[in-house]
């Protein structure tokens, strides 16, 4: 008999929670790389104050996807490494579950990394980063990310040398997600009218449905051993 | 003392197959074809008025782009029949596109940069269409690499069809990106240019003349030709390493 699957997908979710909690390695991991990050482009742009302000939903997203990477890749290989992948495998659960449940929780830890440099980036780069259509294209962007992201991450999981194969494989599949994201990002920092971005938005979002469905299906052949 | 014996290896060869008839026929038709399209556009078509010569590399630079266009497509579809019948042929025809098609995707950056040289002024520079068009080569480039990283052969096949269909959008965003991101200055020559595009040139009958059949020879012999042998040689490879495995066991 197999688990239902909301069951298995919310059992997947907490338990990364729940080992989150208690050893705090992804989190903190992200946040410090994203925090470092941030001042790494604050100092490198400190000389051109202009060049820091148009450079602001550049150095957002970067840094989100950096963050992102370092992420998934520990997330996947824990599971690995633990051998907790291939216990899941072999429990009754249907392997889109195994993914969407993997994604979920990839997407709830990247999401908390987001909301907190948000802020952050607003303090340092003065400039008010916490509108609410950016941040609805900060939830959009990250879920797009984290989709292909734990894909791809369980695939480069079993190649030589995982830690540089998943950017290099996911950084230009990323790219259609970046640049929306980008776009988007831009144009509502610049208060600009609705109908300059909602069209990067839509593309965003178009994209990111395409993404996941494709993941969706291709999850199957992924996970298959 | 006793004297070694040496044990003569019984003599085992990987069946030969020669190539189909109708690869070598399809071999042969790509290659006047080929010299044809070039006499075409070297010989045949009138000079530019304003761009002179340099305008001829037109005719293998966006027709090799389409002929990346089809061997990545191939990839897909390879990608696709294998996860789907596993039959290791269409992984071998997917792995070929990627091969053939980052080889046309470099032809058409490289001639992209000796045609912007003289008229940009500049080898490269980080318009969007050039870089989605880098980054589509730098994907694919990671296709090759992550097929090298994989060790088990199954497990490659099935992921590696799983990527060459996720690497296809970036090819797609190549295609595209110059009618949605409007500052571009590369020049679309089917249908109106984007306002601050430079270098452009009209689409004259002699233009069309020597461009169509170019582009129809990459867009469908070239890399339908190349990957086939690439595939056959594939799976020839394939076919030693079998036997080497096949000795050492014994």
């Amino acid at each position: 008999m197999k688990t239902p699957f909301r069951t298995a997908v919310l059992a997947i979710v907490s338990k990364d929670l729940r080992a989150e909690i208690r050893s705090r390695e992804l989190l903190s991991v992200m946040a410090i790389f994203a925090f470092l990050c941030i001042l790494v482009f604050s100092f490198a742009l400190e000389l051109d104050r202009v060049a820091r302000e148009e450079a602001i939903s550049g150095v957002l997203w970067v840094t989100l996807v950096f963050a992102s990477l370092l992420g998934f890749n520990r997330s996947l290989a824990q599971e690995g490494d633990q051998g907790n992948l291939d216990a899941m495998l072999l429990a009754p659960v249907s392997r889109p579950a195994i993914f969407l449940g993997k994604l979920l929780s990839n997407y709830l830890f990247t999401l908390i990394v987001a909301l907190v440099i948000l802020p952050l980036m607003t303090v340092i780069y003065n400039s008010n980063l916490l509108k609410g259509w950016l941040i609805v294209t900060t939830l959009l962007g990250v879920f797009g990310f984290s989709a292909i992201g734990t894909l791809l991450a369980m695939l480069t999981l079993h190649t030589r040398s995982r830690e540089a194969m998943l950017p290099i494989a996911m950084l230009p599949v990323a790219l259609p997600l970046l640049l929306t994201a980008v776009r988007a990002t831009t144009n509502i920092l610049n208060d600009n009218p609705a109908r300059e971005w909602l069209v990067w938005l839509q593309l965003l979002a178009a994209v990111t449905v395409i993404y996941l469905t494709l993941c969706w299906l291709l999850s199957g052949f992924v996970l298959e051993e | 003392m006793t004297t070694k014996t040496k044990v003569m290896p019984t003599r085992q060869t990987v069946e030969a197959t020669p190539m189909p008839r109708a690869l070598q026929l399809l071999t042969i038709v790509t290659l006047v074809g080929f010299c044809f399209t070039l006499a075409l556009g070297l010989f045949v078509a009138g000079t530019d008025i304003q761009q002179g010569e340099i305008q001829r590399i037109f005719y293998i630079h966006m027709p090799s782009f389409f002929g990346a266009f089809t061997a990545f497509g191939l990839t897909v579809v390879g990608g696709i029949l294998y996860l789907w019948r596993k039959n290791e042929q269409w992984d071998r025809i997917a792995g070929a596109g990627v091969e053939v098609g980052l080889a046309f995707a470099l032809i058409n950056l490289v001639t992209g940069a000796i045609w912007a040289r003289p008229i940009w002024n500049t080898w490269w520079t980080w318009d969007p269409r050039l870089t989605s068009a880098a980054i589509m080569a730098l994907t694919y480039a990671a296709y090759l690499m992550l097929r090298a990283g994989i060790e088990d052969e199954a497990r490659k096949r099935t992921f590696m069809s799983v990527y060459g269909i996720f690497a296809f959008t970036s090819v797609l965003v190549t295609l595209f990106i110059i009618r949605v991101v409007p500052e571009t200055i590369h020049p679309v020559i089917v249908g109106a240019s984007p306002q601050n595009a430079q270098g452009s040139f009209e689409a004259t009958s002699g233009v069309v003349m020597a461009l169509v059949p170019s582009l129809l020879l990459w867009l469908t012999l070239m890399p339908i030709t190349l990957i086939w042998h690439r595939s056959r040689i594939e799976g020839r490879l394939e076919a030693v390493n079998r036997l080497k495995l096949q000795i050492l066991s014994e």
